[in-house]
Formats: C-alpha cells, sequence, structure tokens
C-alpha cells in the first residue's frame, strides 16, 4: 500500500509537468486551432535558460530558495519572449493557410529549436546544478517527499492558479477567452486578436519554460531533444482533458502523470512511453472531445 | 495483345536500366538513385492520403516499417529457402530472387495496407487535427513495439536480409504507383477523393460514401509505404527501427508539400529533391537539419502551395480528351 | 416494391429536430406528391434548412417518421440517400473548389457508375464506357443549365449566378426523383431570377422531377410553387396554395418586422 501512495505522490508530481506543459498547448489550440509542436522545445528551451542562469549566478555552489527563484523567473521571461518571437515571425504569417501548412510549420519550427539547440549547446548532455538542497521528507507510512517535489508542485500550483485568475478574472483573459470563442466577434467587439494570439503565446511559453526548470531541478540531465517526449505525452494530457479547455489540460496532465508512473511500477518500465500513446488511441475512439471537452457540429 | 505493348515496353527498359547503370556510376550515385526511387515510392503514395483526399496522415514511417520488418521476416524464415530452391532448379538467379521477393515485397504490402485499415477505419471520421495525432501516435507506437520484440531484432536492428533488390525493382515499384496514382486521379473514383478534399458535406451529398473513399485512400497509400519499406529492406539488407522515427515520416510531408498537395509530378520531383539535398548540403552536414527546418517553415510562408499546386507537370505528347481530375493540367 | 403511383412521394410524420435544449425542428409533418413543385418559407431561423438536412440524412430525427417513396429514410447515411434518389442544393454554395464544371457535375454521376477501382486502375473496357457516359451526363447536364461554355473552368472562377446554376446542374447528374433547392434565387437579380424560375419549372416537366424549394425571394415563391408550406421558430404554421399563404395572418404575423411577403399582382 505503501508503495502504492509513494507512486501516487511521484505520479502527482510528474502529473503537475505534464499539467504545465499541457496547459500551453490547450490555450494555443482554442484560440487557433493549432497544435503547437514546438512547444516541447520551449520547454526544452526553459531548462537551458535556467541552466545558464544557475551557472552565471554559480547558485550550484550556494543551492538556495532564492536562487532558484531567480533562476525559474529568468527562464520563463526568457521563454515567454521566445514564444512571442515564435508566434510573430512563424505562425501569425500562416495564420489564415491551410491547417495542413499550419501544422508543417510548426513542425518546421520544432525540428529548427531542437537542431538550433544542438549547434548552440551541442548535442551532449549537460547537467543542471543542484540549485536547491536535496531533501527527503517522510510523510508517514513509509512514504516520502523530496523537498525538489514540494517545490515543483507548489511552483506548479501557484502557476495554475496565478493561471485561472488571469482567465478568469481580468479583462485579458476574458479576451482571450472571446477570442477562442470567435476572431472575428471578437474583433468586432474591439479586441485586438493578434495582441491575444501573442499574448497567450507567451503564457503558454512562460508555463513550459517553468515546467523544464522544475524537470532539471529533479532530474538534472538536459539535452537539446528533451522536449520532444514530454511535449507529445503533454499534447496526450491536453487531449485527454478535452483539446481547448484548461481545467481539462490540468486533470488530463494529472491523469497522464499518475498512468505512467504507475505502469512503470507495476508492468515494465519499457511501456512508459507507449502509454501516452495508447491513452491517445483510446480516448480518440472513445470519446475524441475528451474528459471535459465539447463536441462541435459542422453548420451545414 | 496491343494494349500489352506499354507494360512489356516498360519493363524492358527497366531490365536495361537494370544493367546499364551499375555500368555508368559509381555506386554512390546508384545508391542515391534507389534511395530516391524508394522516397518517390513514399511520397506519391502519402500523397494519395493527403493531397488526393485532403486527410492529414503524418506517421506515413509507421506504414513503411510495416512493410520492411514484414518482408524481411518472410525473407529471413521462407523466402530464402525459396531462393535456394529455385536456384537448385537451376533457374536464372534473377528468377530464383525476384520470385521470393516479389513475394516478400507483396506481403509486406499487404501487412501495410492490414495496418491502415485497422488505423483508418476508425479513426477517419476524426476532425483533421485528430486524425494527425493519432496517425503520429500509431507511427510511434509502431516503433515503441519494434524496439521491444527481440524477434526481429529490437534495438540492436537485424541484419542478414537478402539483398535481393536491384534498379529493376524499385524501379518497377516507382512505375507501380505512378501508374496506380495517375489512372485514380483520372477516374471517377479519383474525382470522388478530390471531392472530399474539397468539400466532404457536398460529396456525401451527392452519392459519394466518403468513409469507404478515405479508407481507401488510406489502405492504398499504407500498401505502397509497406511496399517501399519492403525495398528499402531488401536493399540494405539490414533494418534498425531509427529508420522509422517522426522525423522519417515529416520527411515524407515535406516532399508532398514541397511538391504541391495532389501533384504526382510534384511529389516525384520534389522526392528526387530532398534526397539529392542532404547529399548537396553534406559539407555543412551539421547544418543540414536547421536549414531542413527553415525551408519548412519558408516554404509554408511563401508558398504553401509547393512547387506544382495541384497541377501536374505538362507532358507534351499527352493530349487528354477526359477532363483530369487533378485540377487542369 | 415501389409505392402505389397515387401515393405520396415523400412524407414526413411528426418529426422533431432537437439539437441539446433547442427544438429546430418540432412535430412537422409534410406530404409531397410526384410531380409537385413545393416552396418551404419561413423567417430565417425556422428550420427551413434543417429539413432539408432531415431529409438528406445529415441529421437523423430525434423523433418521427420520414418515408421515401413508400420506404422510410431516417437514419441512413447521406450519400445512401442520395443513391436513392434524392438530391440536393446548399443555401452557401458548396462547389468542388479544385475540380472543373464538367467534374463537379460528373461527381454527382459517380453513385451511379458501375465501373469498380480495379476497373480504373488497369483501365478496362468497362471503365472508358463507364467514363464516356459519365462525361455526356456531364455535359448534358450543362447544356440544360446553359453552362456548356464554363465545361473546362475551375467551378469558383464562375460568377455568382452561374455558380447557383452548377450546382443545381451537379444535383440533377445525381438522376434524383425529388430535387431539395436551397435559395437557390439568393442574390440573384431580378433577371436572374425570372430565368431560374423558367429552369426549375422547365426542369420540372422535361425530368419528372418532384422539387421542394426553401426561398426567401417571394416572387420565385408564388410564381412556380403550387404549394407552400410556411416555418416558424420550427412548427409549420401554415400550408395551402400560393394565395391561401398570401392571406393567411399567421404567415404575416411571422414575417412582421422582416420582409413582408411581396407577391405578383395576380
Amino acid at each position: 500500500m505503501s508503495t502504492f501512495l509513494q507512486q501516487l505522490v511521484n505520479g502527482i508530481t510528474w502529473g503537475s509537468v505534464y499539467a504545465l506543459i499541457a496547459l500551453g498547448y490547450t490555450m494555443v489550440y482554442g484560440i487557433l486551432r493549432l497544435i503547437n509542436f514546438a512547444h516541447g522545445d520551449v520547454y526544452m528551451l526553459g531548462a537551458f535558460v535556467g541552466l545558464y542562469t544557475a551557472t552565471w549566478l554559480r547558485a550550484g555552489e550556494n543551492p538556495s530558495l532564492g536562487h532558484a527563484a531567480v533562476v525559474l523567473l529568468a527562464a520563463m521571461l526568457a521563454c515567454g519572449a521566445i514564444g512571442i518571437v515564435i508566434e510573430r515571425a512563424a505562425y501569425k504569417p500562416v495564420r489564415h493557410s491551410s491547417r495542413l501548412s499550419a501544422l508543417i510549420t510548426a513542425i518546421g519550427v520544432s525540428l529548427f529549436l531542437e537542431n538550433g539547440g544542438v549547434l548552440l549547446f551541442g548535442p551532449d548532455p549537460r547537467f543542471f546544478p543542484q540549485i536547491v538542497a536535496a531533501k527527503i521528507i517522510p510523510l508517514g507510512g513509509g512514504v516520502t517527499i523530496s523537498n525538489q517535489q514540494i517545490i515543483i508542485l507548489g511552483v506548479s500550483l501557484a502557476l495554475m492558479f496565478a493561471l485561472r485568475f488571469i482567465v478568469l478574472h481580468t479583462r485579458v483573459g476574458k479576451a482571450m477567452q472571446a477570442v477562442s470563442y470567435s476572431h472575428t466577434a471578437a474583433s468586432l467587439m474591439g479586441i485586438s486578436v493578434d495582441r491575444i494570439i501573442t499574448f497567450t503565446f507567451m503564457l503558454g511559453s512562460m508555463l513550459a519554460a517553468a515546467a523544464g526548470v522544475l524537470v532539471a531541478l529533479q532530474n538534472p540531465k538536459i539535452e537539446p531533444y528533451m522536449g520532444v517526449l514530454p511535449g507529445l505525452k503533454a499534447f496526450v494530457a491536453a487531449v485527454l482533458g478535452g483539446i481547448g479547455n484548461i481545467p481539462g489540460a490540468v486533470i488530463g496532465g494529472l491523469v497522464m502523470g499518475v498512468a505512467e508512473v504507475l505502469v512503470t511500477g507495476y508492468v515494465s518500465p519499457t511501456y512508459r512511453d507507449a502509454i501516452a500513446f495508447v491513452l491517445l488511441i483510446v480516448i480518440l475512439l472513445v470519446r475524441p472531445a475528451g474528459i471535459l471537452g465539447k463536441s462541435q457540429a459542422e453548420k451545414v | 495483345m496491343r494494349r500489352a505493348l506499354g507494360p512489356i515496353a516498360v519493363l524492358l527498359l527497366l531490365a536495361g536500366l537494370d544493367v546499364a547503370l551499375p555500368r555508368l556510376i559509381n555506386p554512390y550515385l546508384f545508391q542515391i538513385v534507389v534511395l530516391c526511387g524508394i522516397n518517390v515510392i513514399l511520397a506519391v503514395s502519402l500523397n494519395l492520403v493527403n493531397g488526393f483526399t485532403g486527410q492529414f496522415s503524418i506517421g506515413h514511417a509507421g506504414f513503411m516499417a510495416v512493410g520492411a520488418y514484414g518482408s524481411a521476416m518472410f525473407s529471413l524464415h521462407v523466402g530464402q529457402k525459396w531462393a535456394d530452391a529455385l536456384a537448385a532448379a537451376h533457374l536464372p538467379g534473377a528468377i530464383a530472387t525476384g520470385l521470393p521477393l516479389l513475394a516478400a515485397l507483396l506481403l509486406g504490402g499487404l501487412l501495410a495496407a492490414a495496418a491502415g485499415w485497422l488505423v483508418g477505419l476508425p479513426s477517419l471520421r476524426l476532425r483533421g487535427d485528430y486524425l494527425a495525432i493519432v496517425t503520429l501516435g500509431f507511427g510511434e507506437i509502431i516503433r515503441v513495439i519494434i524496439t521491444n520484440v527481440n524477434a526481429v531484432g529490437a534495438a540492436r536492428g537485424l541484419p542478414g536480409i537478402p539483398g535481393w533488390v536491384d534498379f529493376f525493382w524499385v524501379g518497377l515499384g516507382v512505375v507501380a504507383v505512378i501508374v496506380v496514382a495517375v489512372n485514380l486521379a483520372h477516374s471517377t473514383h479519383g474525382r470522388a477523393l478530390f471531392a472530399i478534399r474539397d468539400d466532404e458535406v457536398a460529396a456525401e451529398a451527392l452519392g459519394v460514401d466518403t468513409t469507404r473513399y478515405k479508407v481507401l485512400a488510406f489502405v492504398y497509400g499504407a500498401f505502397f509505404a509497406g511496399v517501399a519499406g519492403g525495398l528499402f529492406a531488401h536493399y540494405l539488407s539490414y533494418l534498425n527501427p531509427n529508420s522509422f522515427t517522426f522525423l522519417k515520416s515529416i520527411e515524407v510531408i515535406a516532399m508532398v508539400v514541397l511538391g504541391g498537395l495532389g501533384s504526382i509530378s510534384g511529389s516525384v520531383l520534389a522526392a528526387i529533391i530532398l534526397t539529392l539535398l542532404p547529399e548537396v548540403l553534406r559539407p555543412v552536414k551539421d547544418y543540414r537539419m536547421v536549414l531542413y527546418s527553415l525551408m519548412l517553415i519558408v516554404l509554408m510562408i511563401t508558398r504553401p502551395g509547393g512547387l506544382l499546386g495541384n497541377r501536374e507537370l505538362r507532358l507534351p505528347w499527352r493530349k487528354r480528351q477526359t477532363a483530369s481530375g487533378t485540377g487542369l493540367a | 416494391m415501389t409505392a402505389p403511383a397515387d401515393a405520396p412521394l415523400l412524407q414526413l410524420d411528426d418529426v422533431t429536430m432537437q439539437f441539446g435544449g433547442l427544438k429546430a425542428v418540432s412535430g412537422l409533418s409534410l406530404t409531397l406528391g410526384r410531380g409537385e413543385l413545393v416552396g418551404l418559407i419561413g423567417p430565417n431561423g425556422a428550420g427551413k434548412t434543417t429539413v432539408f438536412n432531415l431529409i438528406t440524412g445529415v441529421y437523423a430525427p430525434s423523433a418521427g417518421r420520414i418515408v421515401f417513396e413508400g420506404k422510410p429514410i431516417n437514419g441512413k447515411k447521406p450519400h445512401a440517400i442520395a443513391r436513392g434518389g434524392i438530391t440536393r442544393t446548399f443555401q452557401n454554395i458548396r462547389l468542388f473548389s479544385s475540380l472543373s464544371c464538367r467534374d463537379n457535375v460528373a461527381i454527382a454521376g459517380h453513385a451511379h457508375s458501375r465501373a469498380g477501382l480495379t476497373d480504373a486502375l488497369l483501365r478496362t473496357r468497362r471503365f472508358a464506357e463507364d467514363e464516356r457516359e459519365l462525361q455526356s451526363l456531364s455535359s448534358a447536364m450543362l447544356e440544360r443549365l446553359g453552362l456548356t461554355r464554363f465545361a473546362d473552368t475551375r467551378a469558383t472562377e464562375l460568377p455568382y449566378g452561374q455558380q447557383r446554376r452548377l450546382e443545381i446542374a451537379r444535383a440533377l447528374a445525381g438522376r434524383p426523383r425529388l430535387l431539395l433547392l436551397d435559395e437557390p434565387a439568393a442574390g440573384l437579380n431580378p433577371q436572374e431570377s425570372e430565368d431560374l424560375m423558367r429552369i426549375i419549372q422547365e426542369l420540372r416537366t422535361q425530368l419528372e422531377l418532384t422539387i421542394l424549394l426553401i426561398e426567401h425571394d417571394m416572387r420565385v415563391v408564388m410564381g412556380i410553387c403550387g404549394r407552400i408550406a410556411v416555418l416558424d421558430y420550427g412548427v409549420k404554421i401554415a400550408e395551402g396554395s400560393p394565395e391561401r399563404i398570401r392571406r393567411d395572418p399567421r404567415v404575416i404575423e411571422a414575417y412582421l418586422g422582416e420582409e413582408v411577403p411581396t407577391a405578383p399582382p395576380s
């Protein structure tokens, strides 16, 4: 039983990371009907920006929460900017082209970031310094939690609440909701659709960057292709929860994280990556709209 | 009898080139020609799905893998014995290896077609992006399965596949896929696919069984991808799951998009260009992928219709009496 | 087993279509006899196109039955219904944008083609005959609608009025016994509407068609329909001859605030 609870703890921790990344996918899809293939690579960039910031701060030599906060912030700000650049340079020009064109552009950006990363950072894995002293805290009943996991959970939760606040209680957030319903209607209401789209990309990228840093706290090995699998899985999580639906992304992320950890623990580690795709096939065949999604019929 | 003249002429031409080419060009160039051929088959077959029918299939490498491994396993365990028996019966080498190879290729193609049917049937009722994701997932699942099954070599790869493929067989595959694509395009069935691409609702309302046709395109596309995989396996004599990643699927999509969705000659042209490109860019090998990805992005922004849009290269000696289906060539 | 000659061609029995909480069509009963030209009118959003979608199988009715030539067709897929003799045009033109006019029309003939895929791939004699038949069918329909000179032009390059005619030519190539026309006169100038009225009447007699017509242009409706049914909020509020409908107070009320039906001087 304690193993199961331990798995649960680990699963929920991973799940929050997936949720952070999934949120970016779901927001962009909701607003543009675009699957942003490059999103997972922004997560990777977040980890690398964090790496460089941490090295510059010599945080590895003086681990502290303060340093961690600075690293996190730097990664989020840098990737927020990168998200804006990607949107303006690559996605805006194809916004009115066919969906396949947009999809291929996204794939192109993803490849560009990955291979550019190889050129910039070198293909060999780098090691994220330990910027927070590691401590294991027993929770009772043989279940433990590391302080890194606590940080991951805490920061994820805080970011999710912040996002929720923005979307539900600010003018910008309401504008985001409007744009996701209809670009035309929103622009007729005086909303600058372009600005809202850019803003959405920025938010999503910031969350992905945060995920990148948080993961690096626990799994210090980072390399330019590290975003591929987590990106794919987070996307599946977003679909699972209902793509375009923000609470759905959180639920999907948690389900994905827990499912993965349980399969690794009780079935076999080799199938860990396959779980995502199995879940994907199942959800698309059984309930394509996802757990919280609504199916949309086409007007004839 | 007169109708058989065309095909016979083609076969003779292929046989002739098969003998002549190795004497005219060095092995390195020859390998490129073979790879061009395989990529042409992949591109044209994907065009049937993405270009003709307007569906988003982005897991083509998965079908190629099914065909590659399926045909390879057949040859290793059954085909080789046939070849030995035929050779022992003093049949000429080309037939002794040709027959088992043909069987292997057809088997690979049929296995891939079956996979296409299994994947396509339930998912073709899904909206565009969702279908893309399912096909992506399928491609990855196949690769994960292959990587974990020891009988097909798992991550180490599958060596020792008989290297029976030469120019003739690749050429035959190319001719076959192009003939199928062209004949399909200039028929009511091809028009049905284009109609589905342009407006599925209207097509259905006018009597086209859209689900059946979408699955059909999928299955045919998968079949030829499987054949391409079989050719690949029996040329390299070695298979590794890393040849069938999502990146491979993207490369094929890039060919179809560069050539122009819906244009058969476009796919052929683009497949050749994109097979040659890595060789041409060898000096800047490290930058190759970055340049490649930039090309995709720039292409989509500036000329999403690709090189030929959905038109075909005009062949001067072809006078079409009936209206064509692929645009107005 | 076909229905007897004087039995209705199409019968809607108490048909309801519900989308979530909204009843787009409610308890509609409507009968069409062979050879009739019936108009379906009503304010915007009254559910008229939904009725078309129900008949053609795009939606399956939430309740009620739809019977065509004596056989129920609810729940059948649209392509089967088209094959069975009911074709339509669309309120927002839905032509096949990458195809020529000739090919657009030929698509509708696809359902009745006899050459299979293998015939096409192997270019058998059956395929050649079939193609010839499809092409001549296509040419014939184009000619009927006066579009022969546009045969090889891309459909979307046609002027608007001709595109509407092309949709009709296309629907006809499906060899329907029942033709559903959804606002065929929308956006046409008075001269074009006159021509359209004449064409529809000619088609009906020459091809022995039964026609159900949705239209907002009252001149067209009053001019050619033998009978009119009026829908408002999904419910049939009146039915009868054009003269009766013109004077019906419920109909006038339904249109109040919208264009009051103007009829040609009788």
